[in-house]
């Protein structure tokens, strides 16, 4: 049973304070992901956890156990770092067995657990070559296969895959979890890559300046974002996100445009400023909508430009001064300057304070 | 085709050019060498000819005379041969051992005023060798350790830290952090990821190092001859000093001493060749 529990976690550099006070339980055998910008604290947090960086204030426990004073080599961890940090001065095989060799294990089963996790990761053909004949993506696989021949409690991965090219990040972010399926670990895993995030987590811990913004599943963060910053992080192409204010029961975009209050947002007073958030798979033209109950309103807009996705088109519009994306599917050629005559989800739209950027919800 | 004909004949031309260029290079580094290991063979009526004498004869009279007994104008050569390594295996040891922990720390770790000490390591150097050699006669007279090795041996450590912290803290620093985590991570303690990760992949920026040093120790001659008087502690570059007399000096049996100094530091260069140029180039380590 390895639990991994934050409680009120800090790390000072000096005079500057990188993360502030984290609380985050973290379950067996949970896929989390920490995401956020660059810079939030990410490496920190996880860096504390795997005993790198010492811990400024607050609790780190694993399996239950307080780890604040541990050294790496006794919290039970693996950790599979940005650039690999393969030995280069061992072959594969080496690189694979140093754990277990600095264990004391018998060689036998040291063989024994490095040709598994050679053959789990497909390493037997590569494995007396020393790292720097290997590809990114090879040298990739290694590491990882250097993390699990030692099955540790838990497994921490900082932006493994942002070295690698598109293909490959996603072969290996499919690999990574399948990977989770077999082992059952406990895996905390960061990155800046929402795509990342949404795939893999269980759970995602979305962060900013230190702080922890919001923590759910992939499909909470993206429904019910608490602020528009988690609105516009998660999620491809970002939630569009129009000023306007609250009239009569009724939300006035700047420009006149005028739409009913979606059935979410509740709490809202006369005359308050909010920012009005809808994705662009919520606004698309009549005749190429998929189809959805609810409350629909309709309004004509411009196309400036378009981007073909294949099964899609992004159209970029114009909508109370600002641009707007919006999707068509079943998509026919359309030029820039068209005007289209587009349905707006209004069950699926958001409000937000447009001063505290939080979401306004019943 | 005109184009590419003349293209080529230039490319030609300055790859000649350049050949010739670092022929001259080389003669000019070579052939104070070579002339030593020539007149080491050649009588001493030649040595002085004038003209010179281009076409030399062969004698091994000099180094015959160099190992004879004292009267016959021999030298106690073994015994300098002696002194010499000792100092400089010893000396070179230590300093490497200083040295590298030094760059370790300075590559690694964070402490109060590090610039500072490092500027003042690297400003040490610039201060000339000989410049020190009465101010250390004096405190070493007082010590009493003049004229012994340990005494030679303190000054040479001393002399090499700060180049060995120069460059190994550069070959660590090349090092990415990461390395050392990932063994701390597998089970290393720190000592152990010192030895079984960073140090081996170190390991060709250290032999440079070494070497380095081995080679300053072995040559160096200003302060050695300060602080070294007799047989027993004497280094082989002190050695060629008993080669002049008041009004003579004897060129070949000279010679003849710097021939049998170049040969084990050639040896030795040419052993770690390998991991001195891999050091040099800085090209030995990637993450
Ligand atoms: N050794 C350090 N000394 C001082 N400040 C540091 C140190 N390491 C990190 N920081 C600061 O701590 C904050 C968080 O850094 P961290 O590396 O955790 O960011 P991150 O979320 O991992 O970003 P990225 O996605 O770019 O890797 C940053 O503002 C950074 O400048
Ligand atoms: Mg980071």
């Amino acid at each position: 049973m390895t639990e991994v529990t934050l409680s009120q976690v800090v790390k000072k550099y000096g005079q500057h304070q990188a993360v502030h006070g984290i609380d985050l339980d973290i379950h067996d055998g949970e896929f989390v992901v920490l995401v956020g910008p660059s810079g939030c604290g990410k490496s920190t947090t996880l860096r504390m956890i795997a005993g790198l960086e010492d811990i400024s204030g607050g609790e780190v426990a694993i399996g239950g156990r307080v780890v604040n004073d541990l050294p790496p080599r006794e919290r039970n961890i693996s950790m599979v770092f940005q650039n690999y940090a393969l030995y280069p001065h061992m072959t594969v095989r080496e690189n694979l067995g140093f754990s277990l060799r600095i264990a004391k294990q018998p060689e036998a089963e040291i063989a024994k657990a490095v040709d598994e996790a050679a053959s789990i990761l497909g390493l037997n053909e590569l494995m007396d070559r020393k790292p720097a004949a290997l590809s990114g993506g090879q040298r990739q696989r290694v590491a990882m296969g250097r993390a699990i021949v030692r099955h540790p409690d838990v497994f921490l991965f900082d932006e493994p895959l942002s070295n690698l090219d598109a293909k490959l990040r996603t072969q290996m972010r499919v690999e990574i979890k399948k990977l989770h399926q077999k082992v059952e670990s406990t895996i905390i895993y960061v990155t800046h890559d929402q795509v990342e995030a949404m795939t893999l987590a269980d759970r995602i811990v979305l962060m900013r300046d230190g702080h922890i913004v919001q923590v759910g599943t992939p499909l909470e963060l993206f429904n019910t974002p608490v602020d528009t910053f988690v609105a516009t992080f998660i999620g491809s192409p970002p939630m569009n996100l129009v000023d306007g204010v609250v009239r009569q029961g009724q939300i006035t975009l700047d420009g006149g445009i005028t739409v009913p209050v979606p059935v979410t947002a509740g709490a809202l007073r006369e005359g308050q400023a909010v920012k009005f958030g809808f994705r662009a798979d919520n606004l698309m033209p009549v005749g190429h909508a998929v189809e959805d109950e609810g409350a629909v309103y309709e309004l004509d807009l411009p196309v400036t430009l378009t981007e073909p996705l294949g099964t899609e088109t992004l159209l970029f519009t114009k909508m109370a001064g600002g641009e707007v994306q919006a999707k068509m599917f079943n998509p026919r050629p359309v030029a820039p300057g068209e005007q289209l005559r587009f349905r707006l989800m209004l069950d699926k739209c958001h409000v937000f304070d447009a001063t505290s950027g939080l979401a306004v919800r019943g | 085709m005109d184009r590419n004909q003349s293209h080529r004949n230039r490319r030609r031309a300055l790859k000649a050019l350049h050949f010739t260029g670092l022929f001259l290079t080389m003669m000019i580094i070579c052939i104070p060498g070579l002339w030593i290991v020539l007149n080491s063979f050649r009588p001493t009526v030649e040595i002085m000819a004038k003209p010179a004498i281009w076409v030399p004869s062969f004698t091994l009279e000099h180094y015959r005379a160099m190992f004879a007994g004292a009267g016959e104008g021999g030298v106690p050569v073994f015994s300098y041969f002696r002194n010499s390594l000792i100092v400089s295996v010893t000396s070179t040891l230590i300093a490497i051992l200083i040295g590298m922990s030094g760059g370790y720390a300075f590559a690694r770790y964070r402490f109060k005023g590090k610039n500072g000490y490092f500027v003042g390591l690297m400003l040490f150097r610039a201060v000339p060798g000989v410049a020190l050699s009465l101010p250390l006669f004096i405190v070493f007279a007082k010590a009493g350790i003049i004229d012994t090795h340990l005494g030679l041996i303190l000054a040479y450590v001393a002399m090499n830290v700060p180049f060995t912290i120069w460059l190994t803290d550069g070959f660590f620093r090349q090092i990415p952090r990461e390395l050392h985590e990932a063994a701390e991570i597998d089970g290393c303690t720190r000592w152990q990821a010192f030895w079984k990760v960073e140090f081996p992949v170190a390991r060709s920026g250290v032999a440079s190092a070494a070497i380095f040093a081995f080679l300053t120790s072995w040559n160096e001659f200003a302060l050695a001859s300060q602080l070294t008087r007799s047989v027993g502690s004497k280094t082989m570059p002190v050695g060629l000093l008993d080669f002049t007399a008041e009004f003579t000096i004897n060129w070949g049996g000279m010679c003849a001493l710097a021939v049998l100094m170049i040969v084990p530091a050639l040896i030795l260069t040419f052993i770690v060749q390998k991991h001195l140029i891999a050091g040099l180039t800085f090209g030995g380590v990637k993450g």
